[in-house]
């Protein structure tokens, strides 16, 4: 019923079923099922051999929403921010049943934190300019990513990066956040409005960051910037970033460039400090190295003339 | 084109209406009328979902052509926000479908054109309702039991204007309160573009025993109407200051 429209619907498809589009006529094997969002339920399919993620709703309207989306970002350059559209359609089960369904690209990976306790502190500075990049890219064509929290990212090995597996939140600049989660919505933290800004998807990073170390996350209180300040000094691998985490939370910055400078700067400074012990060592085996090569170089090139003549 | 205004009746209740006549017929009244009647049922925190009493919530919203859910308290700020949102999208989807029907037949609706089509479609739909003008009218129960909750529904009320002004198109609020100390509703807070300062005026809610929900409705309806008629006056008066 259109009244209930964002209720959640368990649509529930067996595996082994075959799902065929009304329009363009593609037909996806079910494999089985992968999750469910407050819009659709996500299905592990297979076409044409190959694995697919098929969201399958009977929200006809919102999911043609979702799929805007998809498409705008497939224009944005470079474009690694949302997994890859495939196909658009419908399935007509009977005269008057009629779902609404898109295929995209598979993402396997883990999550963020289970990911930095397996690999180790050193990637949250990775990570960090990772998203900013993208987002930087995101913001610099007219986008806003919105909905940015931790369920909505997953980390794909080789080489290890995040990728934004859900984009329903999306949203045109200057317009209103289309949606939002509470713990990482500036306006529910009473410290920004919900307008899609590039200052929106910054607080709503630091935020993410937060939950790493927070999972049971935490909740308002009549000082909410007191209580975020105090949640990332509690916080010791993230000790490192703290200024600009906190500039980011206040919305000062007005770009994602800006902050990625801020962090780049804090990272190459750490480097700089660590450097000089790692240097000696360098010092010491460079000059071997290059004597190795040489001297391999030289027997080789003795080799190979030997065999031709 | 000049921009339409999008009206909007938010009935926040925690129980069955005992007085008067069937909110669900003034909802369908209000529905001919143009406006939407959204129904947010809720529930108290040891109550399990959808008791018996709340049926009359998703009765008064469908035939008000608007939208409702039952939710607890701590969800409700977010569920007020979507749930005026959704029935935006859904009453403009239903001009849409109309003006479809004109061009194309019948019986075609948006959900009948191909995928390519209605993604057009739903853009247009998208900024229409990012660009409109709004108008809420928030009718609260304040009977006996929802005066624990009145808290919650004015915190939500706050942040539902700050999700609303967040969008292109302006936005105006008021707030009454059901049953009234002498008649059927009582202004709580006139039309204003924010609901920030509604902090000070909701204590002056007083509860009572009786719900009196479809009086109440239709008293809303009316509220929109004298406005309407004011606004005309007033137009009448300052000439061609429209255009």
């Amino acid at each position: 019923m259109r009244n209930q429209a964002w209720k959640k619907h368990n649509i529930d498809i067996r595996p082994g079923t075959v799902i065929q589009g009304k329009w363009h006529k593609n037909s996806y094997l079910i494999k089985k099922k992968l999750g469910q969002g407050a819009i659709g339920t996500v299905y592990l399919c297979e076409t044409n051999g190959k694995q697919a993620a098929l969201k399958i709703s009977e929200q006809g309207t919102s999911m043609t929403v979702e799929v805007n989306v998809l498409k705008a970002l497939k224009k944005v350059q470079g474009n690694r921010l949302g997994p890859y559209l495939l196909d658009v359609d419908d399935w007509q089960i009977t005269k008057h049943r009629k779902y609404s369904f898109y295929v995209m690209e598979y993402l396997q990976g883990e999550s963020l934190p289970s990911f930095i306790k397996k690999n180790g502190m050193e990637w949250i500075g990775v990570f960090i300019l990772q998203l900013l990049e993208d987002l930087e890219n995101l913001h610099q064509s007219g986008w806003v990513f919105g909905d940015l929290k931790l369920d909505n990212l997953l980390v794909v090995a080789s080489p290890p990066s995040v990728r934004w597996v859900d984009v329903g939140g999306t949203t045109q600049m200057g317009r209103a956040i289309k949606e939002y989660t509470e713990f990482y919505d500036r306006g529910y933290w009473g410290i920004g409005s919900r307008r899609a800004e590039p200052s929106y998807d910054l607080f709503a990073l630091v935020m993410v960051l937060l939950e790493v170390f927070y999972p049971d996350r935490f909740s308002k209180s009549p000082n909410p910037e007191q209580t975020l300040f105090k949640k990332i000094n509690g916080v010791k691998a993230l000790r490192p970033y703290n200024s600009s985490l906190k500039k980011a939370i206040l919305g000062k910055y007005q770009s994602s460039r800006e902050m990625k400078r801020d962090i780049t700067q804090i990272l190459s400074s750490r480097q700089k400090r660590r450097r000089p012990k790692r240097d000696k060592n360098q010092v010491n085996i460079l000059p071997f190295l290059i004597e190795l090569g040489g001297i391999l170089l030289l027997a080789l090139s003795y080799y190979f003339s030997s065999l031709l003549f | 084109m000049k921009k339409g205004t999008l009206k909007q009746i938010l009935l926040v209740t925690d129980g069955c209406s005992n007085k008067g006549e069937d909110p669900v017929a003034t909802a369908a009244l209000a529905h001919q009328q143009g406006i939407a009647v959204n129904v947010i049922g809720i529930l108290d925190d040891d109550q399990t979902e959808d008791p018996e009493g709340l049926q009359e919530v998703e009765d008064v919203a469908l035939s008000g052509g608007g939208v409702s859910q039952i939710v607890y308290q701590e969800s409700l700020a977010q569920t007020v926000q979507m749930v005026t949102k959704q029935a935006m999208t859904q009453t403009l989807q239903g001009f849409v479908n109309n003006e479809l029907k004109q061009i194309l037949g019948p019986k075609q609706t948006l959900e009948d054109l191909d995928p390519e089509k209605r993604g057009e479609v739903m853009e247009v739909v998208e900024d229409m309702g990012e660009t409109c003008d709004l108008e809420v009218l928030v009718l609260v129960d304040t009977s006996a039991s929802m005066y624990d909750k009145i808290e919650t529904v004015k915190e939500a009320l706050i942040d539902l204007s700050l999700s609303l002004n967040a969008r292109i198109g302006r936005n105006r609020f008021s707030i009454f309160s059901f049953p009234g100390r002498r008649k059927d509703v009582e202004l709580v807070f006139d039309w204003s573009p924010r609901l920030d300062e509604i902090s000070s005026v909701f204590p002056k809610l007083t509860s009572g025993g009786i719900t009196p929900t479809g009086p109440a409705i239709r008293e809303a309806m009316y509220q929109f109407g004298k406005k309407g008629l004011l606004r005309s006056l007033r137009d009448e008066k300052s000439g061609m200051e429209e255009a």
